[in-house]
Parts: structure tokens; sequence; C-alpha cells
């Protein structure tokens, strides 16, 4: 497909990667994080670690809203499909999100509830026009790319008068998960990681653009390239990277022109602006709660806000104090590390929500990685087999 | 789960909705959240919203970015294989 194809071509990504191995500079370590589980899908995916010189360490951190998304959020979803009775739509990835007890929205369902996997927000406003004597509850979860589709549906909704439409919103802020990461004391605390630079989301930078992270560069002095999420796009991103940790610069650089300026989608971010407002502070799974870092329907839209339309009991939830995720989400640990990870936790049966979505490190580190420990380090890549078929 | 792909845009459609190619299958998204766009256009397309389109000029220049590299040694080549 057409800006696909080009940007997977294993020659150059050959070429690129002897790039990075000359860049590298002998005795020095990159510690590089990627945020998003784009990025570690496709670095799994491409077996792009096998490309890397040794000095090169892909630390693969919080990756996909599923994946942060705090169990008492997940329970409350339960809630409202069981015992409020509504038809609970969401996102295919939230459906078998494991809540409290084991519990999911898909377990939810083969016990009776309502509960229906949609593809978007429109399908969802759909649902609601086509059962006006039920409430339809949209269990809305992401990072700013899926924000803007959300802000649609309720103004549409307002727009079209749909009285029995309601949202129940977890959107969450990328820039403040990446400053709580850069604050977290395992993170700072020498012994523990060093991060050394930021591959940045590819989508979520197309709505909200580069500015964002200039204040990153500036405050933490941690360069950041923003890249695409195809396997040249992470190359030379880490190529880029290299090159500013080298010359000792922290700047805010772009490999993703083609789609992402500096000031992103003015027309999404207005939307998004217009229907939502920060929350104080909002619970992320494996970072505790992060000022500033979620987002809540405004006043003014209040008819169409889940959590003033429906009492929801608030209970403390406990995770599985064996699962790693929430290290694993601050690139301190890997899924490697996990004792649970291929023997009790997988992904027909996650214990974490990093199993759960495809992006997930752990998921990724499953259907991609699990294999390599055992394969002779002479391997082929993914990648370079992919160009010779 | 931002997982967004590429696609063309085949033709418009009333509500500021557009019929897109996604690799040989035809489907119906919204444009709302883009400002002009037309047939023609490719825009990276997620939970059936267009985010943004995709500029062909900036894609064509980060290939050209990855390409360097190669057309470098082949210059290096030529001017040693004239020596
Ligand atoms: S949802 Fe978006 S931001 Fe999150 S991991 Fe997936 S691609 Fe990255
Ligand atoms: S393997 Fe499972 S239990 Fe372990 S950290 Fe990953 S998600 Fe958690």
């Amino acid at each position: 497909m057409k800006y696909v194809d080009e940007f997977r071509d294993g020659q150059l990504a050959q070429e690129l990667a002897q790039k990075i191995k000359r860049e590298v500079q002998p005795g020095r370590q990159y510690h590089l994080m990627e945020f998003c589980g784009g990025h570690t899908h496709a670095i799994f995916r491409y077996g792009i670690p096998d490309l890397l010189p040794p000095e090169v360490k892909m630390i693969h951190g919080p990756g996909c809203p599923v994946c942060v998304l705090p169990i008492v959020r997940i329970d409350s979803a339960i809630e409202l499909a069981m015992d409020h009775g509504v038809i609970l739509c969401t996102y295919g990835d939230m459906m078998r999100v494991p809540g409290s007890r084991k519990m999911s929205l898909l377990k939810a369902k083969a016990e009776g509830a309502d509960v229906r996997m949609v593809y978007s927000t429109l399908d969802a406003l759909a649902l609601a026009r086509q059962n006006p004597e039920r409430e339809v509850v949209f269990f809305a979860i992401g990072f700013e790319t899926t924000t803007p589709p959300t802000a649609m549906a309720i103004q549409q909704a307002e727009r079209l008068g749909i009285k029995n439409f309601s949202v129940f919103c977890n959107h969450v802020l990328t820039p403040s998960a990446i400053s709580t990461i850069l604050e977290s004391p395992e993170v700072r605390e020498l012994g523990t990681l060093p991060l050394d630079g930021f591959v940045g989301p590819a989508h979520v930078s197309t709505v909200i653009g580069s500015q964002p992270y200039e204040y990153f560069a500036e405050e933490y002095q941690s360069p950041v390239v923003i890249a695409g999420f195809e396997p040249l796009d992470v190359l030379q991103a880490i190529l880029m990277l290299v090159r500013q940790i080298n010359e000792g610069r922290a700047e805010v650089e772009n490999e993703f022109t083609r789609a992402v300026s500096r000031d992103g989608n003015l027309k999404a971010k207005r939307i998004v602006a217009d229907t939502f407002e920060m929350r104080r502070e909002f619970e992320w799974r494996g970072l505790g709660m992060v000022p500033y870092s979620g987002l809540k329907i405004k006043a003014r839209f209040a008819a169409f806000d889940a959590e003033k339309r429906f009492t929801l009991k608030r209970r403390s939830a406990r995770e599985n104090k064996a699962c790693e995720c929430p290290a694993i989400l601050r690139g301190v640990k890997t899924p490697r590390d996990c004792k649970l990870f291929g023997t009790v936790c997988t992904p027909e049966n996650p214990i974490g929500s990093c199993m759960v979505s495809s992006e997930g490190a752990c998921a990724a580190h499953y259907s991609y990685g699990r294999y390599r420990d055992h394969l002779a380090a002479d391997t082929p890549s993914n990648l370079i087999q992919k160009s010779e078929a | 789960m931002c997982l967004a792909i590429p696609v063309r845009v085949e033709a418009l459609q009333e509500d500021e909705m557009a019929l897109v190619d996604i690799g040989g299958i035809r489907k119906s998204v919204s444009i709302a959240l883009v400002e002009d766009v037309a047939v023609g256009d490719y825009v990276i397309l997620h939970v059936g919203y267009a985010l943004n389109k995709i500029d062909p000029e900036e894609a064509e220049r980060t290939l050209a970015l990855f390409a360097e590299m190669g057309e470098l040694e082949q210059i290096a080549s030529e001017a040693a294989a004239q020596l």
C-alpha cells in the first residue's frame, strides 16, 4: 500500500542499521524509550533489536492506553454494564482486559450483560439511535488519537438531540505520562535506568503536533524524535537520537514530517478543547496518580457524561502482586523479568494489562520476541527475511 | 490501540464523510476532523476518523533521507571506478 511498503524496504533497513553501528561511540550506552505501543509492535515484528549494535537498547514505555487504564475504571465499566443495564460499547482492545477478580467485559457479556464492540464512535452513536428505549454508554479510552473522535460523538449527540447516549471518559494525555516517567524515583535514582532519549508517538503527534515535547527536551535535557510506525521510521529515529546524544544536543526532531507538523491538527485540537477539560489528577496503571493527565467532559455537556448520569460505586482494586506491569511501564523491567510471563500469563489468559493489547510490551514480547532467546545469534531478522522473500 | 493506517480518499460523501480505499476494500469514514480533504488525498485513518492528511512531498523527502546513504556509497563507488 502506498506510504507503507516504501517504508519497509529491507535493504534500506540494513543500510540504516550499518549507519547506526558506525555512529555509536564505543563504550557509550544509548538507552532509548519508545513511548508508543505502536513502536514496540514494529520493533518486535521487524526484528529491529537484531539489527542494532549492543550499545543501543530499546526500552518499552507506557505504550497503550489499554495498558495504563487502572483496574477501578474497568470495574466501573463492568458495573455500568452489569448493574445499570446499559448497552456498554467500547473498542475491541478493552473487552478482554481483566478487572478485579479476573472479571472482564467479555466475561460480563457471557454472563448476560449487554456489551458490544464498536469500531468507531460513529457506531456507538448509531447504536443509541437504533435503541432509543435503552441507555447507551460509550466506554472511551485512549490517548490523543482517540480523543477527537469521542469529542465529535458528544457534539454530534447534542446536535442531533440524542438523549440516551453518554460517554464514560477515560482519555489521557501523552506528555504528562512522559514527564511522570522522567520524574519517577526509579528512573531518576542512580543505579536504575537512565533514559538517554525518547522515540515520540506518531499518531498522537499528528493531532497534538511536535510542540508539546519541546518542554521535555529543555526541562529534562532529553532528546525526542517523533517517528512513524514503519521499520525504516524507527531505525531513522534511532539514528537521529544517537546523533543528538553524540553531539550533546537535546532537541525535538521530527522524523514523521509526512503527517506531523509543529502545531498538529488545529481543527481536531479545537474540538477536543471545546468538549473536554483537564482532571486535577488521574490514575494510571503502573504510574499511579498523575496530575493533569486525564480529561473529563465539560460541564456544558454533563448530560452526555456517564459519570454524572450514573452513580458508580468506587471500590479500590488490587492488582495481582506478581504482575510486573507497573515496572515494565516505567521501563525498569522487561516482560521476561515477570515470573508469570508466558506461563500463567499469556495473550489467551492475560493477568496484567501489558499482555492484553497486541501493542502491550508483554504481548509484543510473547508474539515476536519469546522465541528469540532460543535462536542462534546469526538468525536473520524478520525484516531481512522479508526483503529476501 | 492507535495503530492507524494510510488510506486514499476515493469520493466525498454527505455529512463530512468520505469513501476510502483500505487495501481494496471500500469503507465510509468521517473526515470531520480534517480541513480541506480532496479526492486522491491520503489520510491517516484511526477508529473510523481521518486524523490528518499525509503530505506526499514530505513522504518523498523522508524516503530520500533514507536513501541518502545508499546514494552516497554509489557516488563513491562510481567515483572510484572512474579513477
Ligand atoms: S494507542 Fe497510540 S499512543 Fe498508545 S500505544 Fe498505541 S499507538 Fe501508541
Ligand atoms: S507477563 Fe502478564 S503478569 Fe507479567 S507483567 Fe506482563 S502482563 Fe503482567
